[in-house]
């Protein structure tokens, strides 16, 4: 087990009265691939919230390192999330920004770059996610695959240590899927990031899962952690089983 | 290799060195901390001393290198680009893995051809063509818009229209009792300034009772209707581009013309209608609240009474003078709506464009408004009504 980088401890999620998901313990190792994973409208996205200062706990602590990052104050708070990069579901590029000009907006205003170092390194962010060459596109005239991996380079555009995604291969092709996961395989090779990704695609999760987290909407918690493929070989609860077999139980039939 | 922290800004020293070799061979050795806020030497300046040494092979080597994060595989991607440019024999096996592994995946995917775009300065003589051609595409937008109207009108007529009654009601109740408060404020203060300027120079002859003919007859035929419809192409009209604009972006127009129901008669008609329906009230409510406003005036700084002011009007205004009020705010009524909503349904696919199509449906509703006002007067002048 590796140094734990994200904690979370006895988290309750609620909108009002209505809770979401309750006493939620795990530990996110450095330099994991951690996945969310969950039956639609568990709560799935909604930790993902949590986890990155969009929303606060009913109930519980998330640390960051040995930080607790709710009960900082807000310019510590800022300082954590600086070191995280997030990839929403449908990309969130700016809409009336180019491509370069997303990836510049966050190296502009947090590093002392000058202009054309910051056009190099929003270049060399773009190659990396196959998007050479597009620097002057508009978010509405690439399709929703290019916006998602530009929206990867935007988030990956601090060198943050914890990359969060949302769904990062839905909306995609199978390959282009593939080719996504592959890349957030690479970036925690060579940069050793930390990688959350909320998601329930299955191909993904055994793919580049090495860590877990299994979240139930029915019990309102979580069912399990645990590396995804060890769940499968391993777990007695049927609804994991369930999800991680599409249904079929294990083995198939 | 992270960055350990990046509080010592100015400290963080990146080094780069370029050493000759024998054979147009050179040895580029990277050291220090290649981090997010060092200071590096521009990587033009190692490009020109490679182009001036005319260098054939290039070995890249760390030497002390301490920490690296993004800044370094993209420093050597330049320095990369330029060796496959100039067929430079280029190693890089004595780097770390990452650094090659990124480097490898920035060009893994080649750059699609004719991606790229070059931005050149247009002249004035192509601005003012795009400029004259866009003007072409608004106006025919313009055409077939009010035509596809006229054919919904034309259905709905006919009792074909398929829009939600609750629909209709909630924009009745937006457009009409919503806008009351403000509509109230403008016409009376409307109302006041009429009467005010005309006070001033009436009472220069004494004439101070024809404040009344002033206030009346200006605001039923002129101020009234127009200060409504302003107030509304400001506060309706923009809410229905936005609004349609938003559905444009959302693929709401495109998920209802493949339901096969038509968003003209199924968007567009129910506003234009709920203006229809409350434009002309508003703009009676408003006649009566600009003459209050003159009557507030005249009874309180020109000493006439409120009984005088009342036959004043009365003999004034008669009810040719309302109905062409009235007549006026439904053109108003249908031209807000139709600015609106054509510029929402033509709306661009990004949150800017909403912005856009809200703008542009207020400054084209206002002259909408001010040309056909005018053109009414005329006509109107010309026919002695």
């Amino acid at each position: 087990m590796t140094a734990a980088h994200i904690t979370v401890e006895h988290l309750t999620m609620a909108y009002g009265d209505f809770v979401i998901q309750r006493d939620l313990n795990f530990t996110i190792g450095r330099g994991e691939v951690f996945i969310v994973m969950g039956g639609s409208g568990c709560g799935k996205s909604t930790l993902l919230k949590h986890l990155i200062g969009l929303q606060q706990p009913a109930k519980g602590e998330v640390f960051y390192d040995k930080q607790n990052f709710w009960s900082a104050d807000a310019e510590q708070r800022l300082q954590v999330m600086r070191r995280i990069g997030v990839l929403y579901q449908s990309g969130a590029l700016f809409s009336s920004l180019t491509l370069a000009e997303n990836i510049a907006l966050p190296l502009g205003e947090f590093t002392a770059l000058t202009k054309a170092e910051i056009a190099d390194m929003v270049s060399y962010k773009l190659a990396l996610v196959g998007l050479a060459g597009f620097e002057d596109y508009y978010p509405a005239e690439i399709s929703g695959g290019m916006q998602k991996r530009a929206g990867l380079a935007r988030a990956m555009a601090l060198d943050p240590e914890i990359l969060f995604f949302d769904e990062p291969s839905a909306g995609l092709d199978p390959v282009s899927a593939r080719l996504l996961d592959d890349l957030i395989i690479s970036l925690r090779d060579t940069l050793g990031t930390t990688i959350v990704a909320v998601t329930h695609e299955l191909a993904s999760i055994f793919a580049i899962g090495t860590d877990s987290v299994f979240l139930d909407s029915d019990s309102k918690t979580m069912l399990a952690t645990g590396n995804p493929k060890q769940l499968l070989a391993e777990s007695e609860d049927p609804r994991i089983i369930q999800f991680l077999t599409r249904g079929q139980g294990r083995g198939g039939r | 290799m992270r960055k350990a922290d990046s509080t010592h800004q100015s400290d963080i020293v990146a080094r780069v060195a370029l050493r000759r070799g024998e054979n147009a061979a050179a040895i580029l050795e990277i050291s220090g901390r290649w981090l997010r806020d060092a200071r590096i030497e521009p990587v033009e300046r190692i490009l020109t001393e490679l182009e001036a040494q005319s260098v054939k092979r290039l070995t890249i080597r760390p030497d002390g290198l301490e920490a690296w994060d993004s800044r370094l595989p993209c420093y050597l991607l330049k320095i990369a680009d330029y060796c496959v440019a100039k067929a430079i024999e280029l190693d890089i096996g004595a780097l770390p893995q990452g650094v090659r592994d990124l480097l490898a995946l920035a060009r893994a995917v080649p750059e699609r051809s004719g991606a790229r775009r070059h931005q050149e300065r247009a002249s004035l003589l192509v601005n003012i063509g795009t400029r004259v051609l866009g003007l072409i595409k608004d106006s025919r937008l313009l055409i077939v818009f009010v035509g596809e109207l006229i054919l919904a009108v034309w259905a709905a007529l006919r009792g074909r229209a398929r829009f939600r009654l609750l629909d209709l009601f909630i924009f009745v109740q937006d457009a009409g009792p919503n806008g009351f408060a403000i509509v109230s404020l403008i016409s009376l203060l409307v109302g006041l300034i009429l009467a005010f300027v005309g006070a001033l120079q009436l009472a220069m002859f004494g004439a101070q009772i024809y404040i009344a003919d002033l206030v009346a007859l200006g605001t039923v035929r002129e101020m009234g209707p127009l200060m409504t419809a302003i107030i509304m192409s400001g506060r309706t009209g923009a809410a229905y581009a936005a609004q349609l604009g938003t559905m444009n972006v959302n693929s709401e127009i495109d998920a209802l013309k493949t339901m096969g129901i038509s968003p003209m008669a199924f968007l567009v008609i129910p506003r234009m209608l709920a203006l229809v329906l409350m434009m002309p009230l508003l703009t009676l409510y408003a006649d009566l609240m600009g003459i209050v406003g003159g009557a507030a005036v005249s009874y309180g700084a020109f000493d006439v009474s409120l009984i005088q002011y009342y036959h004043e009007i009365a003999k004034a205004v008669d009810i040719a003078d309302v109905a062409v009020g009235f007549c006026k705010s439904l053109v108003f009524a249908v031209l807000i709506a139709i600015a609106g909503c054509m510029r929402g349904m033509a709306c661009g696919r990004s949150a800017s464009a909403v912005g856009d199509a809200a703008t542009a449906a207020v400054v084209d509703s206002i002259v909408y408004i001010v040309v056909s006002d005018s053109l009414i007067t005329l006509v109107l002048n010309q026919l002695k009504i």
